[in-house]
């Protein structure tokens, strides 16, 4: 089997490390032989694999070093839960530096160092907003061929999956980067997963998985577990499983996605009655205002 | 003499209309109509050149432009000898911008003076990642500790500073403080900014008001005024030109107390918002601080042109006028004084030069100060264009300079300056080092009109008989007619003409 590169995006706290790290580790159970690749310079991709709060980054280790030429991979690259390989990218302190070239740094690195070898899946976990051009590495020069958008039914969450698939349309033609599916991760909002089938439909895509909500996630989350490590015989574990199982099924569904205008968007919210259709004239106006 | 020498204007003006037409014809429609308003054929009486200048420059036409760090680092800045200027940013600008520009200087080299020294962070991929504001520190550090008489630093930005916002302002701030307050200059002069070096000069320029003069504030002058300083503003001492200028002002009895920044150094920087008078070479580069020197110590600026008798006189009186009857008294002396000097350098060299033709491209003042150089020997300039000239130096070129009829070419294209030095085939190009050998090649002679071709100076009496010489020395070169192109063996015999 050839190897499968994947990507998580999605807004910032949606819980893209969360179910990546959940859904990697069913695959592992399948056994998969996985790479983790944290591309974000908070570095918490791999921590619920490693018990560790923060992995050795490979920015960090190469800045001590002197520069990333002076690192070997095994420097870098931690063994998890059922020999997920685990490394993170890392980056500067928020203000300071650009940790755009931190992840073109990092990937390169892995790339020479044939970190790729021997494993059937790569995953990259990627800061939730794709600020600039580092950070869309990994869709742009064909890291990544299928994206998996975690999203939930709040607006900002579908306005960023929209956004991203914007990013995988610019890309997909002088590369092969797609679109492999929406995941949405519950928020317990309105119609959540009607609004979210619906916009997959829009986006061109199926909605891979609807994760509910469940607290014991948040239990595994505090001692750095997955919830298929903590509580393998949960519901949850379940649900996590089902999921690893159709992207696993899913080789070669990818699309090029459709998005859509911000204006559509709202239509669709609209819709589905989340939003109240707006006479443009209350536009700006406050609560307070329109009480009047 | 040129192969065809039209005589009559409009035969001239009709010519080199049709020439710009032709090279208008190669580029693609849209850069076509976007060149044909760099391009133009002087009118007497107009108030400009009538080109549109200080755009941005077509990607692909290999324009003969730099960067904003060019005209920070290398032109403003760089020549200030006691302070050390660190090219922050990854090696290649600093590597190739060592050396500087040939601007002379006096002092120790890595004593008290660093002109000819480079000094970079080298940027490596880990300061790009995590910042380079510690690596800046800690290069303050050493050059305090390797180079304890330096009077000051600037941190000259290349592109990669302004892309990943390193806050060289504050450690600036920090280390002078460390320092005692020494005076420490963060420039913000990316490469990227703006459409020439043309930015960078103001930039610059920008830089000595927010760091020097503010930093000095009301602080009394370490000298004692008189009512005879000025300061030289706009000279770069390119082969020693800002000292034979100097020499002439101080025999009229003036006071320099600063350089700009030839041979220039901190203190003179310092003092110079206590001149009587501003005298200003290089308009492009420094009208900025001038005219800020105006608004706030009010000290009027006066522009003036050293290349030549004629222009030399005409701006000895110009400055002698801000002055009482003595300084113009004075200004009559000195101009008297050389005449001598002038009339053998003409005399001996006019009946070698009379009716030559030249075609100038150059940047700052030069494409229009050295016409009046050149008329002293009898020869015409009859191309001249900017590299990164604004519209009032086209006004100045067209109100005082150029002659009717002259080619104008802004930010010409190495393609657009080939083909026209090729039809009209002047007996000397004057442009920088990137053009010589392509014109020479052409059998064309060629001097570098940036470095002065590693002679110099040629500001002042005394640099006009450089001038005169080393221009002599390119056109009546027997080496011309030594190289007939072999194809073309029936026109040799114009190299042979042209090299008697």
């Amino acid at each position: 089997m050839s190897l499968r590169q994947i990507a998580f995006y999605g807004k910032g706290g949606i819980g893209k490390s969360t179910t990546s790290q959940n859904t990697l580790a069913a695959l592992a159970d399948l056994g998969q032989r996985i790479l983790i690749v944290g591309c974000d310079p908070k570095a918490d991709s791999t921590r619920l694999m490693l018990h560790a709060k923060a992995q050795d980054t490979i920015l960090s280790l190469a800045a001590e070093a002197g520069s990333v030429e002076d690192l070997e991979l095994e420097d870098v690259m931690k063994i998890g839960y059922k020999d997920i390989r685990c490394v993170e990218s890392g980056g500067p302190e928020p203000g300071v530096g650009c940790a755009g070239r931190g992840v073109i740094t990092s990937i390169n690195f892995l790339e020479e160092n044939g970190a790729y070898e021997d494993i059937d899946y790569v995953s990259y976990d990627v800061l939730g907003d794709v600020v600039c051009g580092g950070f869309a590495m990994p869709i742009r020069e064909n890291k990544a061929q299928e994206i998996y958008i975690v999203m939930s039914g709040e607006m900002m969450a579908m306005y960023a999956a929209n956004n991203i698939s914007k990013g995988i349309l610019k890309y997909a033609n002088s590369g092969g980067v797609r679109l492999g599916g929406l995941i949405c991760n519950e928020r317990q909002t309105d119609k959540e997963l009607e609004l979210a089938e619906n916009l997959a439909a829009k986006l061109g895509t199926s909605l891979i998985h609807f994760v509910p909500r469940d607290n014991v996630v948040q239990h595994a989350e505090l001692r750095r577990m997955t919830v298929i490590e903590y509580a393998p015989e949960s519901n949850q574990a379940a649900e996590y499983r089902d999921l690893a199982q159709k992207i696993h099924n899913n080789s070669g569904n990818g699309i090029i996605p459709t998005p859509i205008t911000m204006d559509e968007l709202e239509d669709m919210l609209m819709e589905h009655g989340i939003m109240k259709a707006v006479d443009e004239s209350q536009v700006g106006l406050t609560a307070a205002d329109l009480a009047v | 003499m040129s192969v065809s020498t039209p005589t009559d204007m409009a035969e001239v003006k009709e010519r080199n209309r049709a020439l710009i037409q032709e090279v208008l014809e190669v580029y693609p429609a849209k850069a076509a109509k976007r060149r044909a308003k760099h391009l133009n054929v002087s009118e007497e009486g107009k108030s400009d050149c009538g080109v549109k200048s200080n755009i941005k420059s077509i990607p692909g036409v290999m324009t003969i432009r730099g960067c904003a760090y060019a005209g920070s680092k290398g032109v403003v800045w760089g020549p200030i000898k006691d302070m050390i200027h660190i090219s922050h940013g990854p090696v290649g600008c600093g590597q190739y911008s060592w050396a500087a520009r040939r601007n002379y200087y006096i002092g120790t080299t890595g004593i008290d003076t660093f002109v000819t020294m480079q000094f970079t962070s080298d940027f490596q991929e880990k300061d790009i990642v995590f910042g380079g504001d510690k690596k800046l520190a800690k290069i303050m550090d050493e050059i305090e500790m390797l180079f304890p008489l330096n009077k000051g630093i600037t941190v000259q930005s290349e592109c990669p500073i302004g892309l990943i916002g390193d806050d060289i302002e504050a450690v600036s701030k920090s280390k002078s403080k460390e320092y005692g307050g020494k005076t420490i200059v963060p420039v913000r002069c990316e490469g990227f900014r703006g459409v020439s070096q043309s930015l960078g000069h103001h930039i610059a320029n920008d830089a000595v008001r927010d760091w020097i003069f503010d930093k000095v504030g009301d602080r009394e002058p370490t000298f004692e005024p008189s009512p005879y300083d000025v300061a030289i503003i706009g000279d770069y001492n390119i082969g020693g030109d800002a000292w034979s200028s100097r020499i002439l002002l101080e025999e009229m009895g003036l006071r320099v107390i600063a350089q700009w920044s030839g041979d220039g150094s901190i203190a003179e920087l310092e003092a110079t918002p206590k001149a009587k008078l501003n005298v200003l070479h290089c308009y492009r580069s420094m009208n900025y601080i001038s005219r800020h020197m105006e608004e706030k110590y009010g000290i009027p600026w006066v522009e003036y042109n050293f290349f030549g008798p004629s222009k030399i006189e005409e701006s000895l009186r110009k400055i002698a006028s801000y002055f009482d009857e003595s300084i113009q008294e004075n200004a009559e002396k000195v101009i008297a004084k050389y005449r001598a000097l002038t009339d053998a350098v003409i005399a001996k060299y006019k009946p070698r030069l009379e009716g030559k033709t030249v075609m100038l491209y150059v940047g700052g003042l030069r494409p229009r100060h050295v016409i009046g150089a050149y008329e002293d020997l009898g020869m015409e300039v009859v191309g001249t264009g900017y590299e990164f000239g604004h519209n009032d130096d086209y006004q100045r070129t067209a109100q005082h300079y150029v002659k009717d009829g002259t080619l104008i070419y802004d930010d010409v294209t190495g393609y657009e300056f080939e083909k026209f030095v090729d039809k009209i085939q002047p007996d000397l190009v004057g442009s920088g080092i990137k053009e010589k050998y392509v014109f020479q090649k052409m059998g064309v002679p060629f001097r570098q009109m940036h470095s002065w071709d590693y002679s110099g100076p040629y500001h002042g009496y005394d640099g006009f008989a450089i001038f005169a010489r080393d221009m002599d020395m390119a056109i009546n070169s027997p080496v011309w007619s030594m190289a007939p192109t072999p194809w073309k063996a029936g026109e040799s015999d114009t190299m042979a003409i042209a090299a008697e």
